[in-house]
C-alpha cells in the first residue's frame, strides 16, 4: 500500500468517543497506555521522556510505568493521581479513537460525568481479585445516568488470578445481576491483564477458554453509528448568516433526524411554517443534511427564526415547556442554594432556572434514594425545574442534544450543574409546593416601631383575611364590599386578587401548579410585610391546593391568618362566570382551571365558611370574626 | 454503515465548525489568533466554513515577533490580501525599541515580551473578551486536559484548577468585564488530522513545510534556517545548504528543522508514520524547564 492509498483509507475511518474510569490501582493508565503504546501511536521522543520521567517519579519500578504517559499536570503528577479529564488520541488501520480518560474515586464523581458526556462507550474497569465492587457500581450507575449504550467490563489483573475461568464468570455474573435494573442495551466482558497485554492488543494464550476478541479489536468493530436518531428533526438555530439583504441562512448542527430541500418544517415555539428551499454544508450544496453534520440552510418566506429558537418537522414535535423534571448532578465546590436564580443553557437556547423541588438524592455506591434540601460537590438527584422562557425539549433518553442543559451561577459565572431531563411529566403533576427553606427566611425588621404600635395608631389588628374558592364564587365581591366597609369604619386595608398581582408582580408566571405556588408564594410575603407596617390585607385567589393554602398560613403567621371559604357548587360559578373562563377550559383552550381540569380541595378547617349568594350576611359575619 | 455517514475529519470539523459559531453567537469582541502556521490555517478555513457564504464575522490577529520567517509574513500578507480578510498584525513596540531578540537576550526574554507580553497587550488594546487558538491537545501533555473554552481571569491567567465543566456541546460564555475566554477550536485534532484536512481540502500553506535546499546552521543540535542577516556573523559563517523542512513555524532562530526529502503532503505524512519524532521537540521554547507549557499558559501564553 502506499501513501496515498494509505491516507484514502484513513480519511474514510469513522471516529468512536470512549470513557475510561478507574483509580490507580486498577491498573486504568497502564491498560490505555498499552492500547496507545501497542498500536504503535507513541511517537520515539514522547518514549524516551518517558523513560527519563519513570526513573525519577514512576511507581512501576524499573519497567515503563505507562501511567506517566497520560498524567499531564504538575502538581497531579506529584500526588501520583489523574485529577481532571484528559483526552488521549489513537488511532488503528480501522478506526480513530479519542479517549476520555477519568479518576475513579467518589470525590471525582463529577469529572467522570464530563468525560462521559460525549462518549459513546465506556470501558469500566474490575480487579479480578476484587470484583464488582463498590467503585465499579458507582462508575456503571454512571455510565447508564449518561445514557452510554455500549459498556465494557475489562475485569483487570487476570495474570494474579492465573487467569481462572472461575473467577472471570463470577464476576460477569455478578455484574449482569447488578446491571439488571439499570438501562445499558449492550454490556461486554473482557479478561484482561494491562500489565502483561493479555487481550488488550492480541488475544491472550493465557486464557485458551476466552473465545471472545482482544479489548482493541472489540472497539475496533463495536458498531456505534445506529445510536444516532435519523427519525426525528432537531435543528436548534445557533447562528443567522445574513450575507445580503436577501439572503438569510439559518445554521447550526442538526442535533437529530435529516433535513431535506423541499420538506416543509416548523420553527418553534412560533409554530411558523416554511418550505426549505437550500441547503449548504461543509461540503457545499446539499439535498440534505444529518447528525452530527454542521449545516445552514434558507427558507422560502421571510419568517423571522433567531438563535436559540428550533426547526422541526410539523409531525415529530419536541415538548415547549417550562416546566420539566430532570436527574441533575452538582459540578461546584460551592453548595447548592435554593434561592439562586439560575442562568440555564440548553443547546444554543438561553434563560434564567430556578429548582422548584428536589425529588430526592441518589446515593451514587448503593442507588438508595434519600431525601435532601440542597446539593453538595457530586451529588446526584432528581429534581423539579421551572425556566423563565420555555425550553424546546426532548427527554434525555431519547435525544442527548435536546435533552441536556447546564446551570451556570449568576454571580461566579461557573458551571455549578448539568442536567439530563426526564420524561416530560404533564405540568399539572409537578411539584406545587413553596419550599421549606422559606420559613428560615423570615426575618426580623429593623424597625423601631413595633407592629403593636402601629396597630395601635390604625386602632386596628393587622392581618390577612385570605379569601378561597372557585372561579366565580363571589370571592371578588366580598372582598371589595368588605374593603368598602373597613374603609368607611376608618381602617387601613388593601385588596389583592388573581388579576392585579398577576398583571404586573407575577406576570411571568403561569397557571401551572409550580408557578401558581410562586405567585401565592409571593402575595403571602407581601401580605406579610403589609400586616407588620399594621396594614389589613384582604386577598381573593382561588388558592385551590389545601398544601399551598397552609403554606401561605405559615409564611403569614397563624394569628394574622383567616381563612374564609367560598362554599359554592360548580353550577353556581358558572352561571356567575363574567369572564367566560369555564367555557374557555371546557373547549380545551384553557388549562389548570379549578373545578374543571384540575382539583380544588375543600379547606380542612376554614375560619368562616360563606354560601352562594350570601354575600351581605357573610360580610357580617366576617367583620364580627376581625 | 447507512448512507447518513460522516468521515473522522467530516466529525472534526462539524464539531469545531458548531464551536466557532457558538463564540460568535455569544461573545461581544471575538479575535481569532492566527500564526500563520498550518494549524491556524486550518482553523481559518472552518472559520470561513462556519459562516458561508457570509464573511467571517471577527477580526483574525497576528502577534509579530518581528523575528519571523519572510516566507511566513509574506504568505500572510498575499492570502489575507486574497481573502479579504480583516487581519491586525501586532508588534510590541518597547520590545522593539529595546531591541529584544532571540540572539541578544535568549529565548526565554524573546518568547516572553515579543510574544506572550506582545499578546496581552493586544487583547487589552481592542478589548477582545474571546481569542481562538489553534492548539490541540494531543501536542503535549499539559494541553490534553485543557477545556475547548478555556477560562482567563482579568490578568490573562489560566488556573488549572478553576477550570469549568465542560459537558456535551455546551458551552459556557459568560465572563465579567476584563475576564476573557480562550478557545480552542481543534482541540480534537491531531497532527495527521490537520494534514489529511489540508490534503482534502487543498488549503495553501506556507512553503517552509516541505523540504527544500535551505541555508542551515546546527546550534546545539537544532537545525536552524539563516533568515536574515541578524543571524550573527559567528553563526552565520557555519551556514551550509541542506534539504530541510520545518514541522512547526515560529521564530527562525527558536525553530528547528528537520533533514527532509518530503516535498508533498503525501511524502510528509510518511514520513511522519516512520520517522517518529514528536512535532514540538522542534521548537526550541519547550525545553526550557521541566512542564513549561503549563508554566507559560499559567502567565498568559497559550
Amino acid at each position: 500500500m502506499d501513501i496515498k492509498e494509505f491516507l484514502d483509507q484513513d480519511q474514510k475511518k469513522d471516529l468512536l468517543r470512549l470513557l475510561t474510569a478507574g483509580s490507580v490501582d486498577d491498573g486504568k493508565s497502564t491498560l490505555i497506555g498499552r492500547l496507545l503504546y501497542d498500536s504503535k501511536k507513541l511517537y520515539d521522543d514522547q518514549l524516551s521522556a518517558l523513560e527519563r520521567d519513570s526513573k525519577r517519579e514512576g511507581h512501576a519500578g524499573d519497567e515503563i510505568d505507562y501511567a506517566l504517559l497520560l498524567d499531564g499536570l504538575k502538581a497531579e503528577r506529584e500526588q501520583g493521581i489523574t485529577i481532571d479529564v484528559a483526552y488521549r488520541y489513537f488511532s488503528t488501520s480501522k478506526r480513530k479513537f479519542i479517549i476520555a480518560d477519568t479518576p475513579g474515586h467518589e470525590q471525582y464523581t463529577r469529572n467522570m460525568i464530563t468525560g462521559g458526556s460525549t462518549a459513546s462507550l465506556a470501558i469500566l474497569l474490575a480487579d479480578a481479585r476484587k470484583g464488582v465492587i463498590t467503585q465499579t457500581k458507582r462508575h456503571t450507575f454512571l455510565a447508564s445516568l449518561l445514557g452510554i449504550k455500549h459498556v465494557v467490563l475489562a475485569v483487570n489483573k487476570m495474570d494474579l488470578v492465573d487467569f481462572s475461568k472461575e473467577v472471570f464468570d463470577k464476576i460477569c455474573e455478578d455484574y449482569r445481576a447488578f446491571t439488571m435494573t439499570l438501562d445499558i442495551p449492550d454490556i461486554t466482558f473482557i479478561p484482561v491483564s494491562a500489565l502483561k497485554g493479555d487481550n488488550v492488543v492480541d488475544v491472550s494464550s493465557n486464557m485458551p477458554w476466552y473465545h471472545g476478541k482482544s479489548l482493541l479489536e472489540f472497539l475496533e468493530t463495536v458498531q456505534v453509528n445506529a445510536d444516532y436518531n435519523f427519525d426525528d428533526l432537531r435543528f436548534p438555530v445557533q447562528y443567522v448568516v445574513r450575507p445580503t439583504l436577501d439572503y438569510r441562512g439559518f445554521a447550526g448542527t442538526v442535533a437529530s433526524g435529516v433535513i431535506r430541500v423541499g420538506d416543509e418544517v416548523m420553527a418553534l415555539p412560533s409554530k411558523k411554517k416554511s418550505k426549505v428551499t437550500g441547503i449548504l454544508t461543509s461540503e457545499g450544496e446539499a439535498q440534505y443534511a444529518f447528525p452530527p453534520q454542521s449545516a445552514s440552510f434558507t427558507l422560502v418566506d421571510e419568517i423571522d427564526i433567531s438563535r436559540g429558537e428550533m426547526v422541526v418537522h410539523p409531525d415529530s414535535i419536541p415538548h415547549v415547556d417550562r416546566h420539566f423534571e430532570a436527574m441533575l448532578v452538582w459540578m461546584d465546590e460551592t453548595p447548592m442554594d435554593s434561592y439562586t436564580q439560575f442562568y440555564i443553557k440548553h443547546n444554543t437556547h438561553s434563560t434564567k432556572a430556578r429548582i422548584d423541588e428536589i425529588k430526592y438524592k441518589v446515593n451514587v455506591n448503593t442507588l438508595e434514594k434519600s431525601k435532601i434540601d440542597h446539593f453538595e460537590l457530586n451529588e446526584i438527584g432528581r429534581v423539579v425545574v421551572t425556566t423563565n422562557k420555555p425550553l424546546i425539549f426532548d427527554p434525555y433518553k431519547k435525544n442527548h442534544k435536546t435533552g441536556s442543559f447546564i446551570l451556570i451561577d449568576p454571580v461566579t459565572h461557573n458551571t455549578v450543574a448539568v442536567g439530563m431531563i426526564l420524561d416530560k411529566i404533564d405540568s399539572s403533576h409537578l411539584s406545587a409546593n413553596i419550599t421549606d427553606k422559606e420559613k428560615e427566611q423570615i426575618v426580623k425588621s429593623g424597625s423601631l416601631i413595633t407592629a403593636e404600635q402601629r396597630e395601635k395608631r390604625y386602632d386596628q389588628k393587622a392581618q390577612t383575611i385570605w379569601i378561597t374558592g372557585l372561579h366565580g364564587s363571589g370571592k371578588n365581591e366580598l372582598a371589595y364590599a368588605l374593603e368598602k366597609e373597613l374603609f368607611d369604619q376608618g381602617k387601613t386595608v388593601v385588596v389583592f386578587d388573581g388579576k392585579s398581582v398577576r398583571s404586573g408582580l407575577s406576570r411571568e408566571l403561569d397557571y401551572s401548579p409550580a408557578d401558581r405556588a410562586e405567585h401565592l408564594r409571593r402575595v403571602a410575603h407581601i401580605c406579610k410585610l403589609l400586616n407588620d407596617q399594621g396594614i389589613i390585607v384582604i386577598c381573593s385567589f382561588i388558592s385551590p391546593n389545601e398544601d399551598i393554602r397552609k403554606q401561605v398560613k405559615e409564611i403569614i403567621g397563624e394569628n394574622r391568618f383567616k381563612l374564609v371559604y367560598m362554599d359554592t357548587d360548580i353550577d353556581f360559578c358558572r352561571k356567575n362566570d363574567n369572564y367566560g373562563l369555564y367555557k374557555l377550559a371546557d373547549d380545551g383552550k384553557l388549562d389548570h382551571l379549578a373545578g374543571v381540569d384540575e382539583q380544588y380541595d375543600v379547606p380542612e378547617r376554614p375560619d368562616i365558611i360563606i354560601n352562594a349568594g350570601e354575600n351581605g350576611k357573610g360580610l357580617e359575619r366576617i367583620l364580627g370574626e376581625i | 454503515m447507512n448512507e447518513y455517514t460522516i468521515n473522522n475529519l467530516r466529525q472534526l470539523e462539524a464539531e469545531s465548525i458548531n464551536i466557532i459559531r457558538e463564540v460568535a453567537a455569544e461573545f461581544q469582541n471575538p479575535v481569532m489568533l492566527y500564526s500563520i502556521g498550518k494549524d491556524s490555517s486550518v482553523m481559518v478555513r472552518l472559520a470561513e466554513k462556519a459562516f458561508a457564504p457570509g464573511k467571517v464575522p471577527f477580526p483574525l490577529m497576528h502577534v509579530d515577533t518581528t523575528w519571523k520567517f519572510k516566507e511566513m509574513t509574506q504568505f500572510r500578507d498575499a492570502y489575507a490580501k486574497e481573502k479579504g480578510w480583516n487581519l491586525i498584525v501586532y508588534k510590541n513596540q518597547k520590545g522593539i525599541d529595546a531591541g529584544i531578540g532571540p540572539f541578544t537576550h535568549g529565548s526565554k526574554v524573546h518568547t516572553d515580551i515579543m510574544k506572550t507580553q506582545a499578546l496581552l497587550q493586544a487583547l487589552d488594546k481592542y478589548k477582545f473578551d474571546a481569542a481562538f487558538g489553534g492548539a490541540r491537545r494531543d501536542e503535549e501533555k499539559s494541553r490534553a486536559k485543557e477545556r475547548i473554552f478555556s477560562f482567563r481571569d482579568r490578568y490573562h491567567q489560566w488556573d488549572p484548577k478553576n477550570q469549568r465543566p465542560e459537558l456535551w456541546d455546551i458551552y459556557n460564555a459568560r465572563v465579567h468585564k476584563g475576564e476573557s475566554i480562550r478557545v480552542f477550536p481543534i482541540s480534537n485534532w491531531t497532527e495527521l488530522d490537520i494534514w489529511q484536512y489540508i490534503r482534502m481540502e487543498n488549503i495553501p500553506i506556507v512553503p517552509l513545510y516541505f523540504a527544500k535546499e535551505r541555508p542551515i546552521v546546527e546550534l546545539d543540535g537544532n537545525l536552524i534556517m539563516v533568515d536574515d542577516d541578524r543571524m550573527p556573523k559567528e553563526l552565520a559563517m557555519m551556514t551550509r545548504m541542506r534539504k530541510v523542512r520545518f514541522r512547526t513555524l515560529g521564530c527562525y532562530p527558536l525553530t528547528g528543522a528537520i533533514e527532509s526529502e518530503a516535498d508533498t503532503i503525501e511524502k510528509i505524512v510518511e514520513e511522519m508514520m516512520t520517522v517518529t519524532v514528536s512535532e514540538r521537540t522542534t521548537r526550541v521554547i519547550d525545553f526550557d524547564q521541566e512542564a513549561s507549557m503549563e508554566q507559560k499558559k499559567r502567565e498568559g501564553y497559550f
